[in-house]
C-alpha cells in the first residue's frame, strides 16, 4: 500500500484544534449478547480534531463510531456529544443525528431517489428547510465534491467513487459539526479511493471534526492529528501520527503495523 | 492539546459478563416480550388468546371417543362424562373407522402392499435427486427406471407392458443415434419422434396382441383346470366366513344388548360398553371386508371360467358373423349406404327429424340392422381378445382407476404431474427465451393461456372435452385425462420458474459455453441447465407444493381424493354432522406433506447458498 | 428456392437448411409451425367429427333461452325466467364481487401479519408464523369447504332466535345475526331516496343504478379531491418555508362533513334484519357460500401476501435504514420516505400475482354452491344445455381476459418503477 495519499500540498491553516469538547466517551461498555465488544472505552475528542481509528477487523472500531450517533446502543458508561448525553430519549437522538454526519462503507445511497433528492431529503424533512434553499445547499456541496452534473441521475448510474462522494455531500447538506467515516474507501477501486480521500482532505482543511475508521495509513499520516489503535474491543494505543507510525509502543501495534505496512 | 494524547494500554482487559438486564432469561424476556408498553400489551393479549384457544382445544382433542362407531355413540360417551354441547369433545371414531379409506380410497384391500411399495420405492428413487450429497449417484439408474415401475405397481397388468414401453424408448434412442450420426441432430430427433409415435400407437398393440394370443392359447387348458380348483376353494372358504360373520354379529349384538341399561346407569358404563364392543366389531369388520374380497375373487374367477367355456363357440362363429355383417352392408339401399359411423347416425336422425333428409322407414330399419350386426361383431372380437389377454396375463392384478382414491390419488397425481411437467417446463422455458420468433410466441401463448385460466376449467376440459378432442372411439381413463391436464398446468408454472433461473445466470456463462465450441443442446445440458435448475430448486419445490395442494380440485369433477371422500363420509348416516375431526385430519396430512416440502426447500436454499460462496 | 441475395459462388444446397446458421433457425421454425398446425388441425378435425357423431353443432343460441334455475346471491335482479346470458352476467358479477372483497381483506390481513412477523416481540412473531404456515400448507379448497361446513354445523338455525327461551341472540345490539343459513347485516336505506336509473330496458343486460349511490360517490370524490388540494398546499408551504402545516383534521373534515350532510339530507337510516316466521327478513343477507369463500380465499391468500410483505421489507438492506437514521430521520419517516418506496417495488408485482391467484381460485365457488361465473356458465348452464364445448371455452376466455387485464396493470407498474442502473 502506498504511503502517500495525495501529491498535493495540504493547507493546514484552518486545521486547528480548539479546547471545546465535541465528543466525550466515559467508561463505555457494550455487549452483543454475551460477547463483550467494547470494553471500558474512554475517549475525548476536541472540536477540529481529525482522528483515525485503526485496528484488525473485529476489534470494535466500527461499533465504536456507530455508538456515537446511536446506530448502536451502549449498555453502560456515558457518551456525550456536543454537550448532550446520549440516552433513549428520541429528542436527544434527533438532535445528535442531525449534528453528526456519517459515511458508510457501502455508501447506502437511496436507490429510488436521484442524487439531488438523496441530498435534499434530510434537510427538508429534518431541518425543515424550504425546498429551494435545500436544493441550493445540495448543489453547493455537490459542486464541492465535483459532481454537480450528475445531480439528476440515480445512484445506480454512478461509479463507486462518485457514489461515496455523493454520500459525503449528502451528510454535509445537514451541516454537521462532526463527521464519522466507517471505512469509506474499502469498497472502492484504487483510483476511486484517491478521489474520495481528496474530498475528505478538503473537508479536513476546512476544520471539520472527523472520526475516521480506515486502513488508509497514508491518509492517517498526512491528515490525522491523532491515531487510535484498537484491539479486542479496547483502545490499545493512541498517539500523534508521527510517533504512532515511527515509534509504536505496544507489541500489538507493532505487529499490526508490520502487517499492514510491511509489504 | 497533547497532554493526555499519547496513551498506551499496558494490560488488556478481560471479557466481562454483561449487565443482567441485557442477557440471559431476563434479558431475553425484556428484549423480546416486554420492551415498552406497546410490546408488553401485545404480549399479554397474545398470551390470553393462546390460553383461551388451548383451553378450548386441548380438552376437545383429549376426548375418549376412539372406539365409537357413530356420532351418536360419541355423543353418548361425552354425555356420560357430563360434556354436552357442540364443542364438548372430538369424535375420533370417524378417523379410526375411515383412515384407511382416506389413504387408499377403494383400492382392493388385499393389494395395499402395492401402493405402499410404490411410494416407498418413490422415496428411494427421489433420494439421489433430493439429497445428492448424501446418497450414492448410482441409485440414479433406479430413479430413471422408476417412472415405468410406478404405474405398473399401481395399476397392475402384464409384466411385458412396462418392458415394451422401455423397449420403445430404447429403440427410439437408437434410431436417433443412427440418423443423427448419418445426417444431423434435427433429422435424428424428427425420426426418433416419428418412430416413437408409430411404436406407441400401433407397434405396441400388435406385439401385445401377439403375446396374448400365443401365451393365451398355450395356457388355456391349464388355466381352466386351475380356475375350477380355485372356485371350489373359494366357495368353501366363503361358507366358513359366512358362519364366522354370523357368530361375530351375535357377539356384537350380545354386547350391545346392554346399551339401554348402560346409558341409564351412566357412571362410565356406556363407555365401557363401547370399549367392550370394539373387539367383536373389529372382528366383524375384518370378516366382512374379507368376504367382500372373496366375492370379488369368486366373481372374476367364475366369469373368466365362463368366458373360456364360450371362447371356442365365439371363435367358430366369428367368420360367419363377419360374413353376415359384410353382406348386409353391401345390400344397403342407396339412400342410407353412405351413412356409416363416420358421417354419424345421430346426425342423420336429426336431419330426418328436421325434414332435411327424406329416408324411407324400411331403409332406416335396414341400416339399424346393419349397425346392430357390426356392433355385435366388434363386441365378439373384443370379448375374444379380452379372454386371451386375461388367460395370458402374467403380472400384477389390474386395478381400475375408479378404485383409486384418498391420499394415494393425490400423491399419484402430484408426483406424476410434477415429474412430467419438469422436462416439459424446461422445453417451454427454453422456447420462451429462444430467438426464434415463431417458437417463442407459441411458447408464450401456451404459458400465458394456461396461467391465465383457473385449474378447475382445465379439469372441466379433462372431464368433458378431452374425449371430444381425441379421435372418435378413443376412451381413455379419467385419471389419465386429469393427469394430462394437471401436467400441462404444472408445466406452464414450471416454465416460468425455470425461466427465472435462466435469467439469473450471467451472460458470461452462455459466452463461455459458446467459446468452448459446445452446440446449443450441449451448452444447455452441460453448462446452463445444471446451474439454472439449481437456482430454481426452491421455485420448483414451491410449484410442487402448489400442484400437490391443487390435486384436491379433482374432487369437484367427481374423483375420490380425501376431500371427495369426506363428502361421502359426511353423508354416511353414522357420521352425519362430523366436521372438525374429519377436515382437521385431512388438513393435518396435507400440512405434514407441504410443510415438509417447504422445509426441504429451505434446507436446499441454505445448502446452495453456502455452496456458492 | 433460388436466392438472389446469396453470394454468387455459393450454390444453395438442401443440406444448408440444417447446417447453415442463416437457414437453420428458419427451418426449425417452419418445422415447429407445421407441427403445431398439424396438431391443431388434428384436434379440430377430431372435434368436428365427434360433434357430428354426437349430433351437436357449435352455436351460442342457448344464451337466449330461459335459464330456469335460481341464483340466490346476486347484485342485479334476476329470476329463473331470465336467460342463460343474464345468469352468466350475474355469475360474472359475483366472481368480481368475491374477488374484490377477497383481495381487499387479504391485503389488509396479509400486510398486518407480514409486518407483525418482523416484530421484535417474539411471541407475536411466532404466532404470525404459525398462522402463515397453517394457511399456506393446506389446500385452499379444504379451507373453503371446512369453513362452509363449520358455518352450517355450528351456527344456530334462525329458529333458535325465536321465542322467550331463545338459545341464540343477535350481536352488536340486535343488528347482526349469525345463522346457519348465512349472516344477516343491516342494509343502507334512504327515506328521501332519489330513485334509480334504468339501463338497457328489459334486455338480458339490464341494470339499475341508484342515484343515491351516485350522489354519494360524487360527494365523496369531491371531498377526496379537496383533501388532495389541501395536501398539495401543505406540500407547497413546506417547499417554500420548510415548515409543514398540520392539516390532517382539515383533510379528514373536508371528506367527512359533506358526506354526513348528504346522508342526512337523503334520510339515511339502517334497515335491520328481523326475525319473521321461520327466517330473518330485512337487512342484507350474506349467504354461507359467499362468507365461506370470501373468508377462506382471503385468509389463504393473506398468508402468501404476508410472506411477500415480509420478504419485501427484508429485501431493503439494513444499510438503508441506518443511513436514513444517521441523517436524523425519525423511524416513521424512515419507513415512509426510504423503506416503503423501495419495498413497494419488490412487493407490488408478486402482490398483484396473488390477486390474480385469488381471482382464479374464486372459481372454487362451485364446491360450496356460490353462483359465480364457474357455477353458472360452467356449472348449471353447461349441465342443462349440454353445450360443454361452448361453455368451457367461453369460461376460459372470460378468465383469460380478467387475468390478462390484471397482468397488464402489473407490467405497466413494473415499467414505471424500474430502478435506473448503469
Amino acid at each position: 500500500m502506498s504511503e502517500l495519499t495525495t501529491d498535493r500540498q495540504i493547507d493546514r491553516s484552518k486545521m486547528t484544534v480548539s479546547d471545546e469538547i465535541a465528543v466525550e466517551i466515559i467508561n463505555m461498555n457494550k455487549w452483543y449478547g454475551t460477547f463483550h465488544v467494547l470494553r471500558d472505552i474512554n475517549l475525548t475528542v476536541n472540536s477540529g480534531e481529525r482522528i483515525v481509528i485503526a485496528g484488525p477487523s473485529g476489534s470494535g472500531k466500527s461499533t465504536l463510531i456507530r455508538c456515537i450517533n446511536r446506530l448502536e446502543e451502549h449498555q453502560s458508561g456515558k457518551i456525550i456529544v456536543d454537550g448532550t448525553e446520549l440516552s433513549s430519549d428520541l429528542k436527544n437522538i434527533d438532535k445528535i443525528r442531525s449534528d453528526v454526519g456519517m459515511c458508510f462503507q457501502h455508501f447506502n445511497l437511496f436507490p429510488h431517489l436521484t442524487i439531488l433528492e438523496n441530498c435534499t431529503l434530510a434537510p427538508i424533512w429534518v431541518r425543515k428547510t424550504p425546498r429551494k434553499e435545500a436544493i441550493d445547499t445540495a448543489m453547493h456541496f455537490l459542486e464541492k465534491v465535483r459532481i454537480p452534473d450528475q445531480a439528476n441521475k440515480y445512484p445506480g448510474q454512478l461509479s463507486g467513487g462518485q457514489q461515496q462522494r455523493v454520500a459525503i455531500a449528502r451528510s454535509l447538506c445537514m451541516r454537521p459539526r462532526i463527521m464519522l467515516f466507517d471505512e469509506p474507501t474499502s469498497a472502492l477501486d484504487p483510483e476511486m479511493i484517491k478521489e474520495v480521500l481528496d474530498t475528505m482532505i478538503e473537508l479536513a482543511e476546512e476544520g471539520m471534526t472527523m472520526l475516521c475508521v480506515t486502513h488508509e495509513m497514508g491518509f492517517a499520516r498526512q491528515v490525522a492529528n491523532r491515531v487510535i489503535f484498537m484491539d479486542q474491543g479496547q483502545i490499545v494505543e493512541q498517539n500523534e501520527p508521527e510517533e504512532f507510525f515511527n515509534n509504536p509502543k505496544s507489541e500489538r501495534t507493532k505487529l499490526f503495523l508490520s502487517q499492514i505496512l510491511g509489504h | 492539546m497533547s497532554k493526555q494524547l499519547a496513551y498506551v494500554r499496558t494490560e488488556m482487559l478481560p471479557q466481562q459478563t454483561p449487565p443482567v438486564t441485557s442477557v440471559g432469561m431476563l434479558g431475553w424476556l425484556r428484549g423480546n416480550l416486554f420492551s415498552g408498553w406497546l410490546n408488553t400489551g401485545l404480549t399479554l393479549i397474545s398470551l390470553v388468546a393462546i390460553i383461551m384457544v388451548l383451553s378450548a382445544v386441548v380438552p376437545w382433542v383429549l376426548s375418549p371417543t376412539w372406539q365409537a362407531t357413530s356420532l351418536t355413540e360419541c355423543r353418548g360417551i361425552l354425555h356420560e362424562l357430563g360434556r354436552d354441547g357442540h364443542f364438548s369433545g372430538a369424535c375420533w371414531g370417524v378417523i379410526r373407522d375411515r383412515w384407511v379409506q382416506l389413504f387408499f380410497g377403494f383400492y382392493p384391500a388385499d393389494l395395499y402392499w402395492r401402493p405402499i411399495l410404490a411410494f416407498l420405492l418413490l422415496a428411494v428413487a427421489l433420494a439421489p435427486i433430493l439429497f445428492s450429497d448424501k446418497v450414492p449417484a448410482k441409485l440414479l439408474w433406479f430413479s430413471a427406471a422408476f417412472p415405468l415401475l410406478f404405474p405398473w405397481l399401481l395399476w397392475g397388468g402384464a409384466f411385458w407392458g412396462p418392458l415394451l414401453i422401455l423397449a420403445g424408448l430404447v429403440l427410439a434412442y437408437l434410431v436417433f443415434l443412427q440418423v443423427s450420426r448419418a445426417s444431423s441432430t434435427l433429422p435424428g430427433l424428427i425420426a426418433a419422434v416419428i418412430f416413437a409415435a408409430a411404436w406407441f400407437l400401433w407397434g405396441m398393440g400388435l406385439i401385445t396382441g401377439a403375446i396374448n394370443y400365443g401365451l393365451g392359447s398355450a395356457r388355456m387348458e391349464g388355466t381352466r383346470a386351475a380356475l375350477e380348483l380355485r372356485v371350489d376353494g373359494l366357495e368353501t372358504r366363503e361358507a366358513e366366513i359366512d358362519q364366522a360373520i354370523a357368530s361375530a354379529q351375535d357377539a356384537v349384538r350380545e354386547v350391545m344388548s346392554g346399551e339401554a341399561e348402560a346409558v341409564a346407569s351412566g357412571d362410565g358404563a356406556y363407555r365401557a360398553l363401547i370399549a367392550r364392543a370394539a373387539a367383536p366389531r373389529d372382528r366383524l369388520n375384518t370378516l366382512q371386508s374379507e368376504k367382500a374380497l372373496l366375492d370379488e375373487a369368486l366373481f372374476s374367477a367364475q366369469s373368466l371360467l365362463g368366458r373360456i367355456e364360450v371362447l371356442k363357440g365365439q371363435e367358430e362363429a366369428l367368420p360367419r358373423l363377419k360374413q353376415e355383417a359384410e353382406a348386409a352392408r353391401a345390400a344397403l339401399p342407396r339412400t342410407v349406404r353412405k351413412i356409416d359411423t363416420d358421417i354419424g347416425l345421430e346426425a342423420l336422425k336429426q336431419r330426418i327429424l328436421s325434414g332435411e333428409a327424406k329416408v324411407p322407414a324400411e331403409d332406416m330399419a335396414q341400416l339399424d340392422r346393419v349397425l346392430g350386426l357390426e356392433t355385435n361383431l366388434r363386441s365378439v372380437i373384443l370379448a375374444i381378445d379380452r379372454t386371451y389377454a386375461d388367460v395370458a396375463m402374467i403380472g400384477l392384478r389390474p386395478v381400475t382407476s375408479r378404485d383409486f382414491g384418498g391420499m394415494m390419488l393425490s400423491i399419484t397425481i402430484g408426483v406424476v404431474a410434477i415429474a412430467c411437467s419438469l422436462p416439459l417446463g424446461i422445453l417451454l422455458a427454453l422456447g420462451r427465451r429462444s430467438d426464434m420468433m415463431i417458437v417463442k410466441y407459441l411458447c408464450v401463448g401456451f404459458i400465458e393461456f394456461i396461467r391465465g385460466v383457473p385449474l378447475i376449467t382445465l379439469l372441466f376440459v379433462a372431464s368433458t372435452l378431452l374425449n371430444i378432442f381425441m379421435p372418435p372411439d378413443t376412451k381413455f381413463d379419467i385419471i389419465l385425462r386429469v393427469l394430462i391436464m394437471v401436467t400441462l398446468f404444472a408445466s406452464a408454472y414450471m416454465a416460468e420458474v425455470i425461466r427465472g433461473g435462466l435469467a439469473a445466470l450471467p451472460k458470461g456463462q452462455y459466452e463461455g459455453a459458446d467459446s468452448l465450441g459446445l452446440n446449443y443442446w450441449q451448452a444447455q445440458r452441460l453448462v446452463i441447465m445444471p446451474q439454472a435448475l439449481k437456482i430454481s430448486i426452491p421455485g420448483i419445490v414451491s410449484t410442487f407444493i402448489g400442484v400437490f395442494k391443487d390435486t384436491t380440485l379433482v374432487s369437484i369433477i367427481g374423483l375420490l381424493d380425501p376431500l371427495g371422500l369426506s363428502n361421502s363420509i359426511r353423508a354416511d348416516a353414522n357420521w352425519n354432522g362430523i366436521v372438525w375431526e374429519l377436515y382437521g385430519f385431512i388438513a393435518l396430512i396435507f400440512f405434514l406433506f407441504c410443510f415438509g416440502m417447504s422445509r426441504y426447500s429451505m434446507y436446499l436454499e441454505r445448502k446452495l447458498q453456502t455452496g456458492h460462496r | 428456392m433460388t436466392t438472389i441475395t446469396d453470394p454468387p459462388k455459393q450454390q444453395f444446397r438442401l443440406s444448408m437448411l440444417i447446417y447453415d446458421t442463416r437457414y437453420r433457425s428458419a427451418t426449425i421454425q417452419v418445422v415447429a409451425l407445421i407441427a403445431f398446425m398439424l396438431l391443431a388441425a388434428w384436434l379440430i378435425d377430431n372435434t368436428a367429427r365427434n360433434m357430428m357423431l354426437l349430433g351437436k353443432t357449435i352455436n351460442f343460441g342457448f344464451f337466449g333461452e330461459p335459464a330456469s334455475y335460481d341464483i340466490n346471491q346476486r347484485l342485479l335482479d334476476y329470476t329463473s325466467r331470465d336467460t342463460h346470458l343474464r345468469a352468466a352476467l350475474i355469475g360474472l358479477l359475483n366472481t368480481l364481487v368475491v374477488a374484490i372483497l377477497g383481495c381487499a381483506t387479504a391485503t389488509a390481513v396479509g400486510v398486518l401479519v407480514g409486518v407483525l412477523r418482523l416484530s421484535h416481540n417474539w411471541l407475536i412473531a411466532r404466532l404470525m408464523t404459525i398462522y402463515v404456515e397453517m394457511f399456506r400448507n393446506v389446500p385452499v379448497l379444504l379451507w373453503i369447504v371446512f369453513i362452509m361446513a363449520i358455518m352450517i354445523e355450528t351456527l344456530p338455525a334462525p329458529s333458535a332466535f325465536r321465542g322467550d327461551n331463545a338459545t341464540a341472540s343477535m350481536l352488536l345490539g340486535d343488528t347482526v345475526a349469525l345463522t346457519n343459513r348465512g349472516i344477516y347485516i343491516p342494509e343502507a336505506l334512504f327515506s328521501r331516496s332519489l330513485g334509480d336509473i334504468h339501463f338497457f330496458g328489459a334486455s338480458s343486460l339490464r341494470f339499475d343504478v341508484s342515484l343515491d349511490l351516485i350522489a354519494f360517490l360524487i360527494v365523496l370524490g369531491a371531498g377526496l379531491w379537496a383533501s388532495h388540494r389541501i395536501k398539495r398546499r401543505a406540500d407547497r408551504m413546506q417547499e417554500e418555508t420548510g415548515n409543514r402545516p398540520t392539516t390532517w383534521y382539515l383533510r379528514v373534515g373536508v371528506v367527512l362533513v359533506p358526506v354526513v350532510i348528504l346522508l342526512v339530507a337523503l334520510g339515511f337510516h339502517l334497515g335491520y334484519p328481523e326475525l319473521k316466521g321461520f327466517n330473518f327478513s330485512g337487512g342484507t343477507h350474506l349467504r354461507n357460500s359467499l362468507i365461506a369463500l370470501w373468508l377462506a380465499l382471503s385468509l389463504y391468500t393473506a398468508a402468501f401476501i404476508a410472506e411477500i410483505v415480509r420478504a419485501g421489507i427484508l429485501a431493503i438492506s439494513n444499510g438503508q435504514t441506518e443511513a436514513a437514521a444517521a441523517l436524523g430521520l425519525r423511524p416513521g419517516r424512515v419507513m415512509r420516505l426510504v423503506i416503503l418506496p423501495q419495498a413497494l417495488r419488490v412487493i407490488v408485482p408478486p402482490l398483484i400475482s396473488q390477486y390474480l391467484n385469488l381471482t382464479k381460485n374464486s372459481s372454487l365457488a362451485i364446491a360450496v354452491g356460490y353462483m359465480d361465473i364457474t357455477g353458472t356458465l360452467g356449472g348449471i348452464t353447461m349441465n342443462q344445455t349440454g353445450k360443454e364445448l361452448e361453455c368451457v371455452l367461453l369460461l376460459m376466455l372470460i378468465y383469460l381476459i380478467i387475468s390478462l387485464s390484471i397482468s397488464g396493470v402489473m407490467n405497466w407498474y413494473n415499467e414505471s418503477v424500474k430502478l435506473k442502473e448503469r
